[in-house]
C-alpha cells in the first residue's frame, strides 16, 4: 500500500499527536476508509503506541475501519425523522439494499450508514447519498431513489 | 484586503462601505444553506443567473446567497430588495417569471407569496407572516442580509464595532463587569452565568488561557447553532475574540461537529478574512491584543459536547469526560484556565457591548435574560428556526409561530433540552420558556431543541428512542450510565415488544435516579430525563402496553396490526405487488386481505395506498 499520503498528512499537521483526529480525517477522506497499514504509520510518525490510535478512530462514529462503498447512504435518525418514521425508511433501506447499517453490500456498491439529525428537519425523514439530499422519504421512494444511483452508474 | 491597524481605520472602512453602497438598489437574496439547499436553493440561484444574463441584468441587479431565514419549511426563499418581497418554495421553473416580472416590472408575483393557511390571505412581507411576527430577531436579525462570505457585509451593518469599543476604551475587567450585569446565561443548556465564568478564568491564574467556541450541537433535532455558523460567522467569532480579551486569552478554537460541512467552509472563510483585515492574529486593530484561532473538527460523538469530554477531543484523544471539579475555567486545555461557551452565547456578547448590558437584561424574565433560538420540528406546520424572547408561552411558540400540528392531529407532548430533556404535556402549556420553569417540569432548556409530538407519537417509543441514542453515545467510562442506561433501554424494548411486566415501571424510575445521582458527567446524569418524564406525564401509555399489550398511539410494532378496510379499498392491487412478504392476497378489484401471520408490519401497504384502505390498530 502506497502512504506517502499518509506522511504528507502528518507532515502538514506538524507530527503533533495533539492533530491527531484531523489526520485520521484525512486520511479517511484520501482512502474512502483507514486501512491498518495507515494507522501503523501514523503511530510511527507521531511516536505514539498503535493502541492510542487505534482507541481514537475506534471511538468516534465518523471514522470507518473497514472500506466503505462506493456511494455513502446515511439515513437521519433524528428525533424529528423518528416521529416521522425513519425508522420505516431505515428497514426498507436495510431490505432493499440487503445489508445492516454499517455494513457495504457485497458488490461494494452502497454502504448505509446511520447519522443523528443533519439539521435538515423540515425535510424528514431524510436519506443523504453521496451527499446530496432526499427530503421527506418514504418506504415507497427507497427503490426508486437507490435505482437511480445505479442506473447513474452503469451510464458513466 | 488592507490590513486595519487603529479603530478609526475600521471606522473609515465602514463609511467607504457605506457611501459605495445603494441600498434602493434592486438585489436578489436566495437562502442558501444547508435546509434550502436541500430544499434545491442552488438550482434556483443558477436559473436566476442564467435569467438575468438573458436579459442583460446582470449588471444591474444584485444576487446574493446570504443565510438562513428560519423558516425551512417553506425553503427555498428568496427575497426581493428594496421592497422585500418574500418568496417561498421557489423552484427553477418560477425564475423567469421573478425577472420578468418583479425585477423589471417591479409587480408581485402572487403565487409564490405566503399564504396563511386559517385566513387564506397571501402575506408579501416576512415581518407580516405569523412565523415571525411574534419573534424577536436579535442573534438572527441579519441572517438574511448579508452573504457569510463577505466580512465586507458584516462591516457594512456595523460588525467588529463591538470588538473595537471593547479594545480601546474598556478594560478587561469591565468587559467582565458588563457581561456579568446583562446576566447572560450559557446557551449550551446548563445555564451557567457567562460573566461569572469569565471572571473565575480571568482570576485563575496562569500566563496561558484558552477560549473556546462549542459547536458541537449532536442534539438530535436541533441545528441553530450550525444556522448562525453558516449564515453570520462573523457574529460568533467577534463574540469569542472580545472574551478571549477579556479573559486575557492568546488563543481559541472552535470545535465543530464533522457533519456540518457548510459551517466549517463559512467560519475557515471568516476566520481567513479577519486574519487579513487585521481582526484576528497578531496585534488586533494596532491595539497590541494578539489573539490566534483554529477550527477544531468533531468526530462525531454525541458526549464531546460536555464541556471535559470536549477538551479532550481538541487535544486529540478519546472524548471521555473527566470529574468536574476542576472546572475548565480553572484547569482546562492542557491544564490551562480555559473558557467554554456556546456558539449563541458568544454571538450574544457583540450585542450586549453595543447596546448595554441593561438593554439586555430588560429582555427576559426575572433570572433568564435575552433571547433564546430554538429549533422547532416534529410535527408541527412551519419547521425552521425561531428566536423568541425568554418567557415566552410555550403555546405561543407552538400555535402562534409554529402554526399548531399539521393534518388535524391533536397535540400530545413537546420535548425539549435533547437526549437530556424530557416531555412536556399539554396540560403545561402555558408555561413561560426559562431555565427554572422547564427544569421543573423535569426538562431542561438544553441548547435549544424542540421536538412537537402529536397523538400518533408512542411516548414509550420516544423514551426508547432517546435511550437507544445515549446508550450507543456513552463512552462507557461510569457504570451507572453504561450499564443502567442499557439495562433501561433493554426494560423499554420489552415493553415496546409486549414483553412488559408488572413493576417495570418502578425498576425504570430507580435506574433513572441511581443514573442521575451517580452518574459521572452530564450526558449520564441527564440521560434518564426523557424516561421520567414520560413516566410522569404519560403513564397511562405505559401501563396500557405492559398490562393490556397495547400501544395506544399505534406505534410499537409487536402491539399494532395492519388491516384492509374494506369499503374503502379498490383491489388496485399496489399494496399486493409491493409488500416485502407476500401477505397481501386478494382478487382484481376486490377488497384485499392481509395475512397477520405473514406481515412484518414494515407499514410499506401504509405508505402506499392511495384511497386510506389500509388501517392500523
Amino acid at each position: 500500500m502506497e502512504l506517502e499520503k499518509v506522511d504528507e498528512i502528518v507532515e502538514r499537521n506538524d507530527a503533533a499527536p495533539s492533530m491527531l483526529i484531523a489526520m485520521l480525517q484525512e486520511i479517511q477522506s484520501e482512502y474512502n476508509y483507514l486501512p491498518k497499514d495507515a494507522l501503523k504509520r501514523v503511530a510511527g510518525k507521531l511516536g505514539v503506541p498503535l493502541s492510542r490510535v487505534y482507541s481514537v478512530a475506534n471511538f468516534y462514529k465518523a471514522f470507518s475501519l473497514v472500506p466503505r462503498g462506493r456511494h455513502l447512504v446515511q439515513t437521519c435518525l433524528g428525533t424529528a425523522c423518528h416521529v416521522r418514521g425513519a425508522y420505516k425508511v431505515l428497514e426498507q433501506l436495510q431490505r432493499t439494499l440487503d445489508v445492516k447499517p454499517g455494513g457495504t453490500t457485497d458488490d461494494q456498491g452502497f454502504s448505509l450508514e446511520v447519522v443523528n439529525c443533519l439539521g435538515a428537519c423540515a425535510l424528514g425523514p431524510v436519506v443523504v447519498i453521496d451527499g446530496e439530499y432526499h427530503g421527506k422519504m418514504t418506504v415507497s421512494k427507497v427503490e426508486s431513489v437507490l435505482k437511480d444511483y445505479k442506473t447513474r452508474e452503469v451510464s458513466e | 484586503m488592507k490590513r486595519l491597524r487603529s479603530a478609526s481605520e475600521l471606522e473609515e472602512l465602514r463609511k467607504s462601505l457605506l457611501a459605495g453602497r445603494d441600498p434602493s438598489q434592486p438585489m436578489i437574496a436566495v437562502c442558501s444553506t444547508t435546509g434550502c439547499s436541500a430544499s434545491g436553493a442552488k438550482t434556483v440561484v443558477a436559473a436566476l443567473q442564467r435569467e438575468l444574463v438573458s436579459q442583460g441584468l446582470e449588471n444591474k441587479i444584485g444576487l446574493k446567497a446570504t443565510g438562513c431565514h428560519g423558516f425551512c419549511e417553506r425553503g427555498p426563499i428568496v427575497v426581493m430588495y428594496p421592497q422585500k418581497i418574500f418568496y417561498q418554495q421557489v423552484k427553477e421553473e418560477d425564475v423567469p417569471e421573478i425577472v420578468s416580472r418583479t425585477v423589471v416590472n417591479g409587480e408581485v408575483v402572487d403565487h409564490l407569496l405566503y399564504k396563511d393557511p386559517t385566513t387564506g390571505e397571501t402575506i408579501a412581507f416576512e415581518e407580516e407572516i405569523p412565523f415571525y411576527k411574534k419573534q424577536m430577531r436579535i442573534l438572527y436579525a441579519n441572517n438574511g442580509k448579508i452573504d457569510p462570505t463577505s466580512i465586507e457585509d458584516y462591516i457594512y451593518l456595523g460588525g467588529y464595532s463591538a470588538l473595537s469599543k471593547v479594545l480601546f476604551t474598556m478594560t478587561p475587567d469591565q468587559v467582565v463587569e458588563t457581561i456579568k450585569r446583562s446576566r447572560l446565561r450559557g446557551r449550551g443548556g446548563a445555564g451557567f452565568l457567562t460573566g461569572r465564568k469569565w471572571e473565575v478564568a480571568r482570576q485563575a491564574p496562569g500566563e496561558v488561557k484558552y477560549v473556546i467556541c462549542n459547536a458541537d450541537e449532536g442534539d438530535p433535532g436541533a441545528f441553530m447553532d450550525r444556522s448562525l455558523l453558516e449564515a453570520n460567522p462573523h457574529s460568533v467569532l467577534e463574540g469569542i475574540i472580545i472574551g478571549a480579551y477579556a479573559v486575557g486569552a492568546n488563543e481559541g478554537y472552535i470545535y465543530v461537529r464533522n457533519e456540518y460541512p457548510l459551517a466549517v467552509k463559512h467560519v475557515g472563510i471568516a476566520i481567513e478574512q479577519a486574519q487579513a483585515y487585521g481582526l484576528l492574529g497578531e496585534d488586533i486593530l494596532g491595539s497590541g491584543f494578539d489573539f490566534h484561532f483554529r477550527i477544531s473538527r468533531g468526530g462525531g460523538a454525541f458526549v464531546c459536547g460536555e464541556e471535559t469530554a470536549l477538551l479532550a477531543s481538541v487535544e486529540g484523544l478519546c472524548g471521555e469526560p473527566r470529574p468536574r471539579p476542576p472546572f475548565p475555567a480553572v484547569k482546562g486545555l492542557w491544564g490551562r484556565p480555559t473558557v467554554l461557551n456556546n456558539v449563541k452565547t458568544w454571538a450574544n456578547v457583540p450585542h450586549i457591548i453595543n447596546r448595554g448590558a441593561d438593554w439586555y437584561a430588560s429582555i427576559g424574565t426575572e433570572k433568564s435574560k435575552g433571547t433564546m433560538v430554538f429549533s422547532l420540528v416534529g410535527k408541527i406546520n412551519n419547521t425552521g428556526l425561531v428566536e423568541v424572547p425568554m418567557g415566552i408561552k410555550l403555546r405561543e411558540l407552538i400555535y402562534d409561530i409554529g402554526g399548531g400540528i399539521p393534518g388535524g392531529k391533536k397535540f400530545k407532548a413537546v420535548q425539549t433540552g435533547g437526549p437530556s430533556g424530557g416531555c412536556i404535556p399539554d396540560s403545561l402549556l402555558d408555561l413561560p420558556v426559562d431555565y427554572e420553569a422547564l427544569t421543573k417540569a423535569g426538562s431542561i432548556m438544553g441548547s435549544g431543541g424542540m421536538i412537537v409530538m402529536d397523538e400518533n407519537t408512542c411516548m414509550v417509543d420516544v423514551a426508547r428512542y432517546f435511550l437507544n441514542f445515549t446508550r450507543e453515545e456513552s463512552c462507557g467510562k461510569c457504570t451507572p450510565c453504561r450499564e443502567g442506561i442499557e439495562r433501561m433501554h433493554q426494560i423499554l424494548t420489552a415493553i415496546c415488544e409486549g414483553r412488559g411486566q408488572e413493576g417495570d415501571i418502578e425498576w425504570l424510575e430507580e435506574l433513572g435516579h441511581v443514573a442521575q445521582d451517580a452518574a459521572f458527567c452530564q450526558l449520564g446524569k441527564t440521560a434518564p430525563n426523557p424516561v421520567l418524564t414520560t413516566i410522569r406525564y404519560f403513564r397511562d401509555e405505559y401501563e396500557a402496553h405492559i398490562k393490556d399489550k397495547k400501544c395506544p398511539a399505534g406505534v410499537c410494532r409487536a402491539l399494532i396490526r395492519y388491516f384492509v378496510v374494506e369499503d374503502k379499498c379498490t383491489g388496485c392491487g399496489l399494496c399486493r405487488r409491493n409488500c416485502p412478504e407476500n401477505a397481501i392476497s386478494g382478487k382484481k378489484k376486490q377488497p384485499h386481505v392481509i395475512d397477520a401471520e405473514k406481515c412484518i408490519r414494515c407499514g410499506l401497504c401504509f405508505d402506499l395506498c392511495k384511497f386510506d384502505a389500509i388501517g392500523v390498530e
